[in-house]
């Protein structure tokens, strides 16, 4: 039979296994929780069951003409050019945002036409595209 | 000229690696004492010209040499001369050639300041930082060379990303650089242990310095860079689980427990295993952060123009490395008896060491979860702050408690008897926290027990620091010093979070909001021409209703032309007990402009609680030289 020692080290080691298993699980869980998903307005628009008021990510560009500004907020249109989809927005924008420019806007939808957005992400480089946008723009553009 | 120069002295470089490991391994099987002069000699001159080719770089950016592509794409004759300094290193190809520069200096440092150790351990640590040279100066000479010529020859360069020009900014990538590629000295060291059988005790000796040296680095190069960001991207934030900042953080935590475990390698000769393990992983993880950084895999603030074909070669170096590494440690692994008392220091650095590996699994995942999601599914997600903030703020509690009493038991094993003195202190905590929570506001149940972990470990380090000045013991100072800056910094976050006043709205010239106690008036706009930039400038008065103080604030928008770009200065008015925090932006030139204010307690001593963590550090280096 098993001695002694050697019943000690395999208690330890399975101790130490669910240990991680736990661990793992937890911080999967919480990753779940707290994930945001990207989506373009023409994904908004086909999916059936899009949550509301859940946080999301989306992006596309900035229909000319289209920005409106009060002093609670700023408004604006993006579009993949296939579908559109109306943004507000109150807070500081990035110093590379303008009509006729990629944008990636977090926040949560409050019905499939209207986004009401908490940041806009801000990018440093003026010829830098997200690449979320690149491919949205590849995809209807040609 | 300065091409051909560059391009020689590179060439040059790479001959003498391949000389001093064909040196090397050829002395490694002489039994005499001593390392042969030539290879000193070949170390000498290696250093020499890789410092040589770096200033020739530098000469390039100063003269705006415009034959360099690198020059032509990275500045611009208009820049400060400061900046183009700091330009040098502000571009991908450039900061290769720094990357190298330090892996040579620590190459040559180690050898010469190890004298004393087992001549085989170091011949073969010299060995094995030389591959890694070897490594990236190949990358550099056929992917990213500096030293690249254009012709013809360009009048005017596009400058720098303006962003970029900023004192912080230009000495942070050194920083971080030392910090990070200063672990290569310790990872070639590992696999020199083990390939020589040069472990235990001495071996902790041996690589303790260099460890200290990069911790410091590393702590200091984060906190600038995040100073940086609290300043200059107008958020008002200093973390913001950015990709580039978590993977500024994976190495970090991995030294963070290498410091720890090889205070217990060195004083109780055991866990040398695991210390190997962490010496290879903190610099696998510095590479895996570039590598995740410079593919463009990750998009953050830190956009390099990015190139698939850099990825791929970091990507093939860094299999290479993970797989050498773990096949020699296998291979040479020896089994270890480990008997540890509960109640004894190193079961709490052990501890330490859990909750290292618990944190950087977490942000590991946080990071990379999405990158293969994408790849495997193409569904686009991004993780955010809410993550790693219910994952890892739960766990602080535990951990600043940890903190504060393990330190306090001896080695091997420790008597009952003091435990009573826990119980007062954090009784003191808990008042304390329930004096703040009455007099100052209400905050959640997790907060509070942040708030008493935080203080619990701020009252331990002070009696320490009383213990210190008595006893004159300054051996625990470093110690101290580090642990109360952790304590500090949690605290500090803590009440800045708590009580943190943010407001974002539009505002025309001349009008008027009131916020709280504060009426935020936008009197005027000047405008104002620079050297290399035109300034927006607003002027607003801020009144604070509380104690009638006026106070003007002025808020910038800088339009550079070269490259054309948009930045936006915050206007900080900081004061002992807070920050005033003010940025203006214009959208599509409307009259409104977009205004965001903030006010944040406490904000300076964030930073003076987290330049007192890496204080220590030097510190400890300091008391080193005094004790030899």
């Amino acid at each position: 039979m098993l001695n002694k020692k050697v019943k000690k080290r395999i208690i330890f080691l399975t101790f130490i296994f669910l240990l991680s298993i736990v661990v793992v699980f937890f911080i999967l869980n919480s990753l779940n929780k707290n994930i945001v998903y990207f989506s373009s307005p023409t994904e908004i628009k086909q999916t059936e069951d899009i949550p509301f008021g859940k946080a999301m990510r989306i992006g596309g560009m900035v229909k000319k003409g289209s920005i409106t500004i009060s002093q609670k907020n700023i408004q604006f249109i993006v579009t993949d050019f296939e579908n559109e989809i109306l943004v507000s927005y109150s807070g500081t924008v990035p110093n590379l945002f303008a009509e006729g420019k990629g944008v990636v806007a977090e926040g949560s939808l409050s019905d499939k036409n209207f986004f009401i957005a908490s940041r806009i992400l801000a990018k440093h480089d003026e010829n830098y595209m997200p690449p979320e946008i690149k491919e949205i723009i590849e995809k209807n553009v040609k | 000229m300065l091409s051909s120069i560059g391009n020689i002295l590179v060439i040059l470089v790479i001959t003498l690696s391949f000389l001093i490991i064909y040196n090397a391994s050829l002395d490694i099987k002489f039994s005499s004492q001593f390392i042969k002069k030539n290879i000193y000699k070949l170390s000498l001159f290696q250093i020499t010209f890789t410092v040589l080719s770096f200033f020739t770089l530098i000469i390039g950016f100063v003269i705006s040499d415009f034959s360099l592509i690198n020059v032509y794409e990275n500045s611009h004759t208009a820049k400060p001369f400061f900046y183009k300094i700091a330009g040098t290193w502000g571009n991908h190809e450039g900061s290769l050639l720094l990357w190298v520069n330090i892996l040579v200096i620590f190459s040559y440092l180690f050898l010469i300041f190890n004298h004393i150790h087992d001549k085989k351990f170091r011949l073969y640590t010299l060995i094995v930082q030389n591959i890694l040279i070897l490594g990236f100066l190949f990358f550099l000479l056929l992917n990213s060379n500096p030293f690249n010529s254009i012709y013809p020859i360009p009048l005017e360069g596009l400058g720098l990303n303006p962003i970029l020009q900023d004192p912080a900014l230009a000495i942070h990538p050194p920083l971080l650089y030392v910090g990070f590629v200063g672990c290569s000295i310790f990872f070639s060291a590992a696999m020199a242990s083990l390939l020589s059988g040069y472990g235990g005790k001495i071996f902790a000796q041996s690589i303790k310095t260099w460890v200290k040296i990069s911790w410091c680095f590393q702590t200091l190069g984060i906190i600038v860079g995040s100073i940086w960001a609290y300043y200059e991207l107008g958020w008002g934030g200093f973390w913001f689980w950015d990709p580039v900042e978590n993977a500024s953080l994976l190495p970090w935590f991995a030294i963070t427990a290498l410091m720890h475990s090889l205070i217990v390698l060195e004083k109780r000769n055991t866990l040398y295993s695991w210390v190997i393990i962490l010496c290879l992983l903190t610099f696998i993880l510095s590479v895996t952060g570039t590598f995740l950084v410079r593919s463009g895999i990750l998009n953050s603030v830190h956009t390099f123009a990015s190139d698939p074909s850099r990825g791929i070669y970091i990507l093939l170096f860094l299999s290479l490395m993970i797989f050498s590494s773990l096949i020699i440690f296998f291979t040479k692994y020896k089994k270890e008896t480990y008997n540890f008392n509960l109640k004894s220091r190193e079961t709490f650095i052990l501890v330490n060491n859990w909750f290292m590996a618990f944190f950087l699994l977490t942000v590991l995942i946080g990071m990379l979860y999405p990158i293969f999601l994408d790849v495997l599914t193409n569904v686009k997600i991004s993780v955010g702050p809410p993550f790693f903030n219910i994952v890892i703020i739960p766990l602080v509690v535990p951990f600043l408690f940890f903190m504060a009493i393990g330190p306090k038991f001896g080695w091997v094993k420790s008597r009952n008897k003091f435990f009573y003195k826990f119980f007062y202190l954090i009784l003191g905590a808990v008042i304390i926290n329930i004096l703040i929570f009455y007099f100052f506001g209400k905050y959640s149940f997790l907060s509070n027990l942040i708030f008493i972990a935080a203080i619990f470990l701020i009252l331990q380090s002070c009696i320490d620091v009383k213990k210190i000045i008595n006893n004159k013991n300054k051996f625990e100072l470093p110690r101290v010093i580090s642990h109360l800056g952790f304590g500090l910094l949690v605290f500090f976050i803590g009440v800045n979070y708590q009580f943190s006043i943010e407001e974002d709205f539009n505002l025309k010239v001349g009008e008027i909001k009131k916020i709280n106690n504060y009426e935020v008036n936008f009197q005027d706009i000047k405008i104002k021409d620079n050297k290399n930039y035109k300034a927006v400038i607003g002027i607003f008065k801020l009144t604070n209703f509380k104690n009638n103080l006026v106070q003007y604030l002025e808020p910038e928008i800088r339009i550079y032309s070269n490259p054309e770009t948009l930045t936006y200065e915050a206007a900080i008015k900081t004061k002992i007990t807070s920050d005033l925090y003010l940025t203006m932006s214009n959208v599509s030139r409307s009259d409104y402009y977009n205004i965001k204010f903030q006010n944040k307690p406490f904000m300076i001593w964030i930073w003076i609680s987290a330049l007192m963590i890496s204080l220590g550090g030097f510190v400890q280096l300091t008391l080193k030289k005094n004790e030899d």
